[in-house]
């Protein structure tokens, strides 16, 4: 399985996915430059978070203009898998090609932490290794990580299951204690009605090994890659 | 021509910024203050035949990229030889 990591100006999370996808999974990697024309065939493509292009004006708003986005934005029109992690949800909101829109934490502060996910759907590609309402451990380092979206497009997006991941306590409790940001519900990652588009704001990468103090961050790397053999992109 | 674009969070978004300036205005003595909402303001030079020209093309500007519709609202004043209008 090939991933793609897409690196822009101000990207710093990318060497973090790398390293689990070629180090720790033994998968196929490259990097793929926000001035890249094509995908370089790749079956997954990333979103590393950072701060593309200096998160001028808006989060992710410069980089959804990159051209290797246009690219993106045709392999997810085709089923292909794209993650976007951090930024990259924040990029792949201003693209369109998620519904809704991250804005500044609720407490102002920038916050780099440990949090409980709750999962929500566990039959997507980046799922299957994650049992149902099971509680993963991990962590976000956000500033600007509060999802919001409009009434109808969040009832929209509870009725099609499209709400992957929400902050949670230790016991699974979806409670307003547990949300470190002031997401709407709770949120912490969705997927597009399809469900090859990804977003979330916590950094799977950053507990993929037990010197990071986890390793729940590797079930969903585990999954996509389970997953590649029955998801076929043309 | 010079557009002066102001973009500002939509009402029914949170602005914890605004409400924590609130909170400063209020801790200095200014007790009137009801509501305190934080934006951009962006200045665009450009180019434009007509003023109506320049209207329409800071507008899709605006719509595009200056602006997001999902969490911001937005209006401008189109400055020509020193006339202001909105």
């Amino acid at each position: 399985m090939k991933f793609g990591v897409l690196v822009f100006p101000g990207t710093w999370s990318d060497r973090d996915c790398g390293w689990v996808i070629d180090q720790v999974l033994g998968e196929q990697l490259t990097y793929l430059w926000h001035k890249d024309a094509d995908l370089k065939g790749c079956d997954c493509v990333i979103l590393p978070g950072g701060f593309a292009y200096g998160d001028y004006l808006r989060t992710g708003a410069i980089a959804r203009f990159a051209p290797v986005m246009e690219k993106v934005g045709e392999f997810a029109d085709r089923g292909g898998l794209v993650w976007g992690i951090c930024n990259g949800f924040q990029i792949l909101c201003e693209a369109g090609l998620l519904p809704g829109a991250l804005i500044r934490n609720a407490s102002l502060e920038f916050r780099c932490q440990w949090t409980n996910l709750s999962v929500e759907r566990v039959d997507l590609a980046y799922t299957s290794q994650c049992e149902e309402r099971e509680v993963i451990r991990v962590p976000i380092s956000h500033g600007e990580g509060s999802y919001f979206a409009d009434p109808a497009t969040l009832s929209r997006l509870e009725q099609n299951g499209q709400v992957v991941f929400r902050y949670c306590d230790d016991g699974g409790r979806v409670v307003p204690s547990a949300n470190p940001n002031g997401s709407l519900h709770n949120i912490a990652g969705i997927v597009n009605k399809r469900g090859n588009v990804l977003g979330m704001m916590p950094h799977p990468e950053r507990c993929s090994e037990p010197e990071l103090g986890g390793t729940d961050g590797l079930k969903l790397f585990r999954s996509v890659v389970e997953s590649a053999a029955r998801v076929m992109v043309s | 021509m010079i557009a002066k674009v102001i973009v500002t969070p939509k009402p029914v978004v949170n602005d914890p910024q605004g409400i924590t300036v609130k909170q400063g205005l209020a801790t200095l003595g200014f007790r009137e203050v009801s509501d305190v909402r934080v934006g951009k303001y962006i200045e665009v030079s450009l180019e434009a035949a007509s003023e109506h020209e320049a209207r329409q093309r800071v507008e899709a500007m605006c719509r595009q990229l200056l602006a997001n519709h999902v969490i911001e609202d937005f209006h401008f004043e189109i400055e020509t030889d020193g006339h202001k209008k909105r």
